[in-house]
């Protein structure tokens, strides 16, 4: 197995093997905690941190839960999937709300974590809760940042509070006088990345912090972080006293160890993670369902809520209906690539299948531009084609690539598809009658 | 400061965290399973990852063996021996004309290098133009805008949203013109596991091979020093995209250990050329090995 495999798949290999035997004997533990140990830090999980994990499986392990149990392998799989769980944090932590508002967060971190953006994602999350946020421009050091804050504010429809490169505590103090004096809810305020050893940038988020009080201060890191991540996180903590850890590139292939090294050395919680480049790609953060992802368990629960979300329910009876009746047309069919693409695009829907990350699954293998053709073909439809593809014959398809700049290949495939999918329906139709998601 | 003083500057978060440790270690006495779980320890919280540093403690134990090695003081020279070789690849003479296209993760800071590398060139005598080709992350062109006027060099850029592939075709027409020495191409950042942004960044390696058929090729990956086992991934990635030439190492100014340059060099065969350190214009410098790993292992 590679060094690419993901630490859910090297647990299930050592797992395989340990399911296929009734008991286990010491020997067969200490293999286990080795490739347990061995995939924790490909996952870049702080050593240290590693090492405690390790002892503390190993020792529950050792237990008589694993001998008492009929499937040790399972028990072993559940005890390191609670741990996990355990030293992420028991639960998502929401963001905390000033009684006396304007409520004011502060971003840090070192550069390149990706505050500036999640600043702005934050901010349009929080405008669709119903609230009303301030973003504040306080990182005078790199070029062009305030500009940066000022283009994401206005993709998200945000107002952008920003004095130049004058010291960042003063732009704070004012910032938060306006917020006051113009009904801003919240304040968010972006500061300049920093090495956490560089005393004189750290003094000064120490000082906004003092100017301010923030009720919430939060320390944005990247996903793909590795063993440093326990002294930047410690350093900053230490030193600002952090509420909270914002996860940033969640959508790469990272295992994402660091979001267990943090959260042990700091006990602070990870409460939202960045998961793409749009302003929507922000979630909320939930250890179990991380800890799962990890495990390659799948994510049904963050899958089931996003298909929720993407698709409104009427649209889903009504899709519901129509499969039942087997009465689904190449609209439903179009409808369904919509609703993909709300969903974030099929390979972060495949990661949350059970199962599917063995296949090692990424925006790699499945072209997302396909679907977009085949949106296309769809729309170069007519009506009465759409609903009876049976009819689409040489001369229609001819018709159909030439209107939707497709090859004839394409429209080919894209109805042999349908096909399949309606076939499938049918199918599932005399198992549960309901739809796949 | 000079050029080794400020390597180790850099590497002297690096040095003190590992090598207090490798110190401790190596005027311990006599070599047991104890000293290498030690060793081990240090060079996987150093980033190395478990497989290399397998690897390097596997070699390190054959050579002890064979040279019938028995303290641990003696063991130092071996291990540098092993990383340094590890380390060691050839790295082409630059000529010129010269297109450098710079990729990489988002936030690795590639625009800031982009910055560093076109003073670089121009204090060698060579005249250059850098290519705002991160047409995506909100005002790329006017960061990469403040970096030529304080180079000092010439900048092609378009609006935001632009195509990137066009823009490097309009720097490249220019260059080809006014025979500029060399042509720092800047990318925006994306993540190697986005197909569409992949194909962005091979189309743009297309054109400069396509217009610029006379020039040198030089792709570099920029790597940021505190990430962990997935810049492996990144190279590997980056470089099936795109066949990726060097590594420039970027924010080794922090306590980031760097480590994961062993991992790499051992796995993916790409060598490291430049090193980022510090943010500002002159803080970039030619890769040395033997600087690098005596900084680690000796702590000077």
């Amino acid at each position: 197995m590679g060094v690419f495999s993901g630490l859910g798949d090297k647990l299930k290999h050592v797992f395989t093997k340990l399911t296929s035997r009734g008991k286990l004997d010491e020997y067969e533990i200490k293999q286990a905690m080795r490739e347990i140990r061995i995939a924790l830090l490909e996952a870049d999980v702080n050593f240290n941190v590693v090492k405690d994990f390790v002892a503390r499986i190993s020792e529950r392990a050792k237990g008589e839960e694993i001998t008492k149990s009929v499937t040790p392998g399972q028990q072993v799989v559940k005890i390191v999937h609670d741990e996990l769980v355990e030293l992420m944090g028991a639960k998502n932590a929401k963001l905390d709300v000033s009684p006396k508002p304007p409520t004011v967060v502060m971003m840090c971190g070192l550069q390149g974590a990706g505050k500036t953006t999640m600043c702005g994602k934050l901010g349009a999350l929080l405008k669709k809760q119903g609230k009303k946020p301030l973003l504040v421009a306080c990182d005078i050091y790199r070029p062009a940042a305030i500009n940066q804050l000022q283009v994401v504010g206005k993709n998200a429809g945000l107002e952008v509070f920003e004095k130049g490169t004058q010291k960042p505590v003063k732009t704070a103090e004012q910032a938060v006088r306006y917020a006051e004096a113009n009904g801003f809810d919240t304040v968010i305020i972006d500061t300049a990345g920093r090495l956490h050893i560089n005393d004189e940038l750290m003094r000064e988020l120490e000082d906004v912090r003092k100017a301010v009080s923030p009720t919430e201060i939060l320390l944005t890191v990247d996903a793909m972080t590795g063993q440093d991540a326990v002294t930047v996180a410690t350093t900053f903590n230490d030193r600002l006293d952090i509420t909270g850890v914002i996860l940033t590139k969640l959508d790469g292939d990272t295992r994402g160890g660091a979001a267990l090294s943090i959260k042990a050395v700091t006990g602070k919680p990870i409460k939202f993670c960045g998961t793409g480049e749009k302003l929507g790609d922000i979630e909320p953060f939930h250890p179990d369902r991380m800890a799962s992802r990890i495990l390659g368990m799948g994510d049904i629960v963050s899958l089931v809520e996003k298909a929720q979300e993407a698709m409104d329910e009427e649209e889903m009876k009504k899709m519901e209906k129509r499969v039942k009746d087997a009465t689904f047309t190449l609209d439903d069919y179009l409808v369904q690539f919509e609703s993909l693409k709300k969903m974030g695009g099929i390979s972060e829907i495949m990661q949350m299948l059970p199962g599917m990350s063995r296949f090692n699954i990424s925006d790699k293998d499945i072209d997302e531009k396909r679907i977009e053709r085949f949106k296309a073909i769809i729309r170069s439809m007519t009506k009465k084609e759409r609903e009876h593809p049976e009819i689409v014959k040489s001369s229609r398809r001819r018709r159909i690539s030439a209107g939707s700049g497709t090859s004839i290949q394409d429209v080919n495939q894209l109805l042999k598809q349908f096909e399949q999918t309606k076939d499938m329906m049918r199918k599932m139709k005399n198992s549960k009658g309901r739809m796949p998601f | 400061m000079g050029f080794f003083a400020k390597i180790k500057e850099a590497l002297k978060k690096t040095k003190d965290a590992i090598s207090y440790k490798f110190n401790k270690l190596f005027t311990g006495g006599v070599l047991n399973g104890e000293f290498y779980d030690e060793l081990e320890a240090i060079l996987l919280s150093a980033d190395i990852g478990s497989e290399t540093t397998e690897s390097i403690l596997d070699e390190l134990k054959t050579v002890v063996d064979k040279k019938h090695i028995t303290r641990t003081e003696d063991v130092r020279g071996e291990l540098k021996t092993i990383m340094h070789d590890l380390l060691d690849f050839e790295i082409p003479e630059e000529e010129y004309p010269l297109v450098i296209l710079m990729a990489g993760v988002n936030g690795v800071g590639k625009t800031t290098t982009v910055g560093k590398l076109a003073q670089l060139f121009r204090k060698k005598g060579k005249s250059v133009t850098i290519v705002a080709g991160d047409t995506f992350r909100a005002a790329a062109a006017d960061q990469l805008t403040v970096w030529a006027e304080r180079a000092g060099v010439r900048i092609v850029k378009q609006g935001e949203g632009a195509d990137a592939a066009a823009v490097v075709y309009d720097a490249l027409q220019s260059a080809k013109s006014k025979g500029t020495d060399v042509t720092i191409v800047d990318t925006a950042g994306r993540l190697h596991n986005k197909v569409n942004l992949m194909e962005e960044l091979k189309k743009i390696d297309r054109v400069i091979d396509r217009e610029f058929p006379g020039a040198m090729r030089l792709n570099y990956i920029v790597l940021d020093a505190t990430t962990g086992q997935n810049a492996l991934s990144q190279v590997d990635l980056f470089n099936e995209a795109i066949d990726i030439d060097g590594i420039v190492l970027t924010k080794l100014d922090g306590t980031a250990k760097g480590g994961v340059v062993l991992a790499i060099a051992g796995e993916e065969e790409v060598p490291v050329v430049y090193v980022g350190v510090g943010e500002g214009i002159d803080d970039l410098e030619r890769f040395d090995i033997d600087d690098f790993v005596s900084a680690i292992v000796d702590g000077e």
